[in-house]
């Protein structure tokens, strides 16, 4: 189902104008930001479709800033986001996206980190708030940031899943959704897995542990630090 | 959730003797494993934060920052307030309440989307005014909310709940079914009723492209809220009298997605046809575009070439 629950059709708490282009843009934002893990010190931002036709009426590049700041859809200080990022000295750059983007209502983020670390979402907003992420890191995924996420770089190698899910599995942490993609045989992997609790310290360790795993992160639209302002 | 069409939804309501708010917030708790009053908290602040975009709506003229909406809710209030209007003063309360939440989401106010913002003034419009005039408690109205979000849960997931996907008829037509249907069972009428008030509702709204000037959710955005609360009050009326909708509401949902599909791109959410192209709406987007650059197209490197 792509409408989860209640609150993806009553809701969110928004500022306004547009919970396609405006609340969904902050989630966007805040899902990158989260995979970089850290807060980003340049950001490429290509828009497509509507997105790229009316993101200026509908506050869509201060939506996007709002995010990758770390803001909650309902956060009054969207509206100066990116004055925001500009103090921070965060570069945001946008453009018009090229070829074929998977919704209407699509941007692509890289994201750049102070030491040179990248992360690259693609993500679309399909109404009413809710998103869709459609790549990260430039594997096919497929995650809506509702529920916690877990995000896997890893090789790939037999016996990694297996791994992955006895790790969840002994912490009592039920997989909703699971997704896996390789850039080849034997290359890199990532697997996202939508959970049912929030991931402690503790099962995040356990999972970084496991053999030819290379990173662990974390999407959650529901953290602190999305906390309402 | 335990259905996934208006039938469903509406057999678990009437087979388990329970409202359809009950049926969600059970739903709700079985999907999310939150507590049924953490769900309802959550829903209730959602009330609140309605009720306080109805105030600040009707307080102020709420323009917007593109100066091309506002001030329209003040005044059908007065004509409330202080005239006749030829609807009748509660359906003419409900349209000004709807235009209040409608300008203050263009005004970068705080809403909660229903279940669009852009559709956001529709359900407070209706719920609010009904709350005044029948003395309703906030706990009723809250489980109005689910009501209605079990009814939106089940067209966003067979249809679409975006202008960009299906046009307006998927945001604005949505919010009038939810709320008419709502509206039903806050009136004491069962989930039949309801059920065939939101068929009727959505049929009225069936084929509604999304064609905001300047691709803004200003024009025709919020007089389309406005003018919706009055017809979910009508539509609601309707079930509550017996109107059954011939064509039953799922089929009507799936027409809906037939329609939107076939929309052309311009009729969605893109600001390049319907009444954002008419001469005016061309001229009121020229005048705000002046001085601003258009994007430059992404430069992307070849494929397998990336910078070592």
């Amino acid at each position: 189902m792509r409408f989860k629950n209640v609150f993806s059709i009553i809701g969110p708490s928004m500022v306004g104008p547009s919970s396609s282009h405006t609340a969904g843009a902050v989630r966007i934002g805040l899902i990158a930001r989260q995979l970089l893990a850290e807060e980003p010190v340049s950001v490429k931002i290509a828009l497509y479709g509507s997105f790229a036709d009316t993101y200026w009426g509908h506050g869509t590049d201060l939506a996007l800033a709002g995010g990758l700041l770390g803001y909650a859809t309902d956060d009054s200080r969207v509206a100066e986001a990116l004055e925001e990022a500009e103090r921070r000295g965060i570069e945001i750059t946008f453009v018009r996206g090229v070829g074929l983007a998977p919704h209407p209502n699509t941007a692509k983020l890289e994201l750049v980190a102070k030491d040179g670390r990248t992360a690259q979402v693609i993500g679309a907003s399909i109404g009413g708030g809710n998103v869709m992420i459609h790549e990260m890191n430039g594997f096919t995924v497929r995650c809506s940031g509702e529920y916690p996420t877990i995000v896997v770089l890893h090789d790939d190698r037999p016996g990694v899943i297996a791994s992955l899910t006895t790790v969840l599995g002994e912490s009592k942490t039920n997989i909703g959704y699971m997704g896996v993609d390789r850039k080849g045989r034997s290359a890199e992997a990532i697997t996202v897995m939508e959970l049912d609790s929030v991931p402690d310290a503790d099962l995040l360790g356990k999972l970084r542990e496991i053999e030819d795993v290379k990173e662990v992160t974390v999407i959650n639209l529901n953290s602190k630090e999305a906390e309402h302002q | 959730m335990r259905f996934r069409t208006l039938k469903e939804l509406a057999a678990i309501s009437l087979d388990e003797n329970k409202t359809l708010a009950e049926v969600m917030i059970e739903e709700q708790a079985a999907e999310t494993g939150a507590s049924r009053e953490e769900i309802v908290a959550q829903m209730s602040d959602y009330y609140e934060k309605m009720k306080e975009a109805v105030r600040r709506g009707l307080s102020e003229q709420n323009v917007s920052r593109s100066g091309l909406s506002g001030g329209d809710a003040v005044k059908v209030l007065d004509l409330v307030e202080n005239g006749t209007p030829s609807s009748g003063d509660p359906s003419s309360r409900a349209m000004a309440y709807a235009l209040a939440v409608s300008e203050v989401n263009a005004s970068m106010g705080r809403i909660i989307a229903t279940p669009t913002a852009g559709s956001c003034g529709i359900i407070p419009g209706v719920f609010v005014s009904s709350q005044e005039r029948f003395g309703w408690s906030d706990e009723h109205m809250v489980n109005g909310l689910f009501a209605a979000g079990a009814i939106g849960y089940v067209i966003a997931n067979n249809s679409f709940i975006s202008g960009a996907e299906g046009g307006c008829q998927a945001e604005v037509g949505s919010a009038i079914g939810m709320a008419a249907g709502a509206l039903v069972e806050l009136r004491g009428g069962d989930a039949e009723k309801a059920m065939h008030a939101v068929g009727l509702a959505l049929k009225n709204t069936l084929g509604l492209i999304c064609d905001p000037v300047a691709g803004l959710v200003e024009i025709p955005c919020i007089v389309r809220n406005g003018l919706g609360a009055v017809n979910a009050l009508a539509a609601a009326d309707m079930g509550l009298a017996g109107v059954r909708s011939a064509i039953p509401s799922d089929e009507v949902v799936s027409v809906m997605l037939e329609v939107g599909a076939a929309m052309p791109s311009g009729h969605r959410e893109t600001g390049q046809g319907g009444l954002a192209q008419t001469p005016t709406g061309r001229k009121l987007t020229e005048n705000l575009m002046r001085g601003r650059k258009p994007l430059e197209p992404e430069t992307e490197e070849p494929a397998g070439q990336a910078v070592e």
